[in-house]
């Protein structure tokens, strides 16, 4: 049954994935994101759907039982902040190596180094350019509310079975941290079937399976990696999400921001647009896959385009590879932990982007 | 001679819990046998359809390819934390992990010891051949005192480099585990022992009380730069001293 319930961005993840139908959560506390195992330990999934849900030594435990556990065909997921995620990251190569399902997801904090426990956006490189070690890509979706915290759990898991690969939600402390009305989805069933890429014990006449990221043989690597990458082109193709406010109008002006973010950009985009300055926004769900045909398309036709990010730049790197030189491309950002004010963002807008 | 070669007649076949891949293994390593131990002992219990093994990164990393089960390779050292995530989702399945010295007392000792302390119901088959074997003869937590390798040249130095480790004493210490033993396979009559435990170690998974940690101590011919003979016969001078077969830890009554 379908519910509405007012829920603070954690618990609301932690809710969706014992709907999504998983089978196990394995996770560590770390600030801003340990509701989630709190209310899974709280709830007690394994006495209803038979979700198991255990705290592991480390993020490098988790995320090693994540492997052991996807490598069986099972649904499950992480979730984890800055030092943590980048604990999980040889890991997290080698399940992408492996082509296991599973969903990882980012509360993201404020860094380098211990940071800060306040929310930012930092980590994108770390998603969207790897993280690990080798060429492999994560399909990485940035929610903007509770709702859509929710909405990409299940998501999240349709898109790492359908791939067979890691899929990482990027979010950060306020979207973790604050409540909201949410609509959650009915409880969906847990997986029944048996891959024949899984280990479920020898199915006898047939070959025993192995799960491993090892090619010794260069040729054979290589041979790897190239599937990979005709999967990844597949995902550029079929799986770019975003969300587009004021694009199809008469726009002399373009806003690129993500997440939390973006809504804060949102407000600064409609305080422009009352004072009479022609400005849309692309807001990108999907970070990898990134949106770059609706980018270049728009860059065709403005007079430049401001991106807003809560780190120092990065982002940024993507929305100029897409403009291709089309239109300058300007930057505004708070980090550290700092959240900008729409005010400063539309100042960002006068100045850097209409009178730069 | 075709009157002998009757099925009835046989007295010894390969089992089927092992493939016919060539092994990689250097000429009298022990390897070889404690897979061999590993997988007759899987056979005799007849669960080779419901048995899933996990590699670790060493040596035996290619393992997965001689023993005819489910099998997953883990990161260097997290073997028992794959396990973990395999044995919580499928429960009634046989779980056991084979991993080196390096891999489980060094970079892995965290998994180890709380997979342990959980008393997670796998098996850790732990081959401790005293040297980091894959990567060419380093120096690992279980290096004698004095045993030379290539990070240390001159001898093991216990001011500068520590202790040898005696993880198998280290885990039986924990509420979490079950049966704890110490076996070698380096004569038919040690094998035939190492199975037995290995055989304890898998039934008692059924029991869910605990982890089970069978060690093999055993020699790495081609780094301790020996004949595979001199190197057994170095393995009973040296290494069962400091690290002596039997049994550290056996259920309560
Ligand atoms: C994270 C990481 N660090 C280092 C290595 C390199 N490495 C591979 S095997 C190994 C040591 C293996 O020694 P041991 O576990 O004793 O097994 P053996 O080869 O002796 O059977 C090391 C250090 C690695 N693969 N991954
Ligand atoms: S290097 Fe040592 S442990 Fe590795 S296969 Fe050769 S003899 Fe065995």
């Amino acid at each position: 049954m379908k519910e509405l319930r007012l829920m603070k961005g954690n618990e609301a993840l932690a809710e969706a994935s014992i709907r999504a139908g998983a089978d196990a959560y394995f996770g560590y506390p770390i600030t801003p994101q340990s509701e989630v195992i709190e209310y899974l330990m709280h709830v007690q999934p394994e006495k209803t759907t038979g979700m198991v849900v255990l705290q592991a030594e480390s993020e490098i435990g988790a995320i090693n039982m994540i492997y052991g556990a996807a490598g069986c065909g099972k649904k499950v997921l992480t979730t984890s902040s800055g030092p943590g995620i980048s604990l999980m990251q040889e890991a997290l190569s080698y399940i992408a190596g492996a082509e296991l399902p599973c969903v990882v997801a980012n509360i993201q904090r404020g860094g380098p180094g211990l940071g800060t426990i306040q929310p930012s956006q930092g980590d994108y490189f770390q998603s969207v350019k790897g993280g690990g070690h080798g060429d492999y890509k994560l399909i990485t979706l940035a929610p903007a509310s509770v709702q859509e915290t929710v909405d990409y759990v299940k998501l999240g898991f349709e898109l790492a079975f359908q791939y067979r690969n890691p899929v990482m939600i990027l979010t950060d402390g306020i979207i973790g941290q604050m409540m909201e009305k949410v609509e959650l989805f009915e409880q969906q069933p847990r997986i029944t079937e048996q891959f024949d890429w899984a280990t479920k014990g020898k199915v006898p006449g047939k070959d025993h399976v192995i799960v491993t990221s090892l090619m010794l043989q260069s040729e054979e690597q290589e041979k790897i990696n190239l599937r990979l990458q005709a999967k990844y082109r597949e995902v550029e193709n079929n799986e770019v999400r975003y969300q587009e406010h004021y694009c199809d109008e008469d726009i002399d002006y373009l806003l690129v921001a993500f997440g939390s973010c973006a809504r804060i950009t949102q407000k600064s985009m409609e305080m422009a647009r009352e004072k009479g300055i022609k400005i849309g926004l692309i807001r990108p769900q999907t970070l990898y896959p990134f949106p770059v045909a609706i980018i270049e398309k728009l860059a065709a036709k403005v007079k430049g385009i401001l991106t807003v990010e809560m780190n120092t730049g990065q982002m940024i790197e993507d929305v100029k590879l897409a403009a291709n030189g089309q239109t300058k491309v300007e930057f505004y950002g708070r980090c550290g932990g700092m959240i900008p004010s729409p005010d400063e963002i539309l100042n960002a807008i006068e100045t850097k982007l209409i009178g730069g | 001679m075709s009157e002998i070669i009757k099925p009835e007649n046989i007295v010894y076949e390969k089992t089927k819990v092992m493939t016919d891949k060539v092994m990689h293994y250097c000429p009298g390593c022990g390897h070889g046998t404690a897979h061999k131990m590993v997988a007759e002992a899987i056979e005799d219990l007849g669960i080779q359809n419901e048995t899933i093994g996990v590699t670790p990164v060493g040596c035996s990393v290619l393992a997965y390819y001689y023993f005819a089960v489910d099998m997953q390779e883990a990161a260097h050292g997290r073997a028992t934390a794959v396990a973990t995530g395999i044995k919580r989702v499928m429960p009634e399945k046989y779980v056991f992990t084979y991993q080196g010295d390096g891999d489980l007392a060094a970079i892995g000792t965290a998994e180890t010891i709380h997979a342990c302390n959980r008393g997670e119901n796998i098996l850790i088959v732990f081959i401790n051949n005293g040297i980091y074997g894959m990567t060419g003869g380093q120096m690992a937590p279980t290096t004698l005192e004095g045993m030379k390798s290539s990070t240390s040249p001159y001898g093991r130095d216990l001011k500068t480099m520590g202790n040898p480790l005696k993880i198998s004493e280290l885990v039986a210490q924990l509420e979490g585990t079950y049966y704890v033993t110490r076996h070698s396979v380096h004569t038919p009559a040690n094998a035939r022992k190492a199975k037995r435990a290995l055989k304890k170690a898998l039934e008692y998974q059924k029991l869910n009380k605990g982890t089970c940690l069978v060690e093999i101590v055993s020699n790495c011919p081609s780094n301790w730069k020996m004949t595979p003979v001199e190197s057994n016969k170095w393995m009973e001078e040296h290494m069962f001293p400091f690290y002596p077969l039997g049994d550290i830890k056996v259920p309560q009554q």
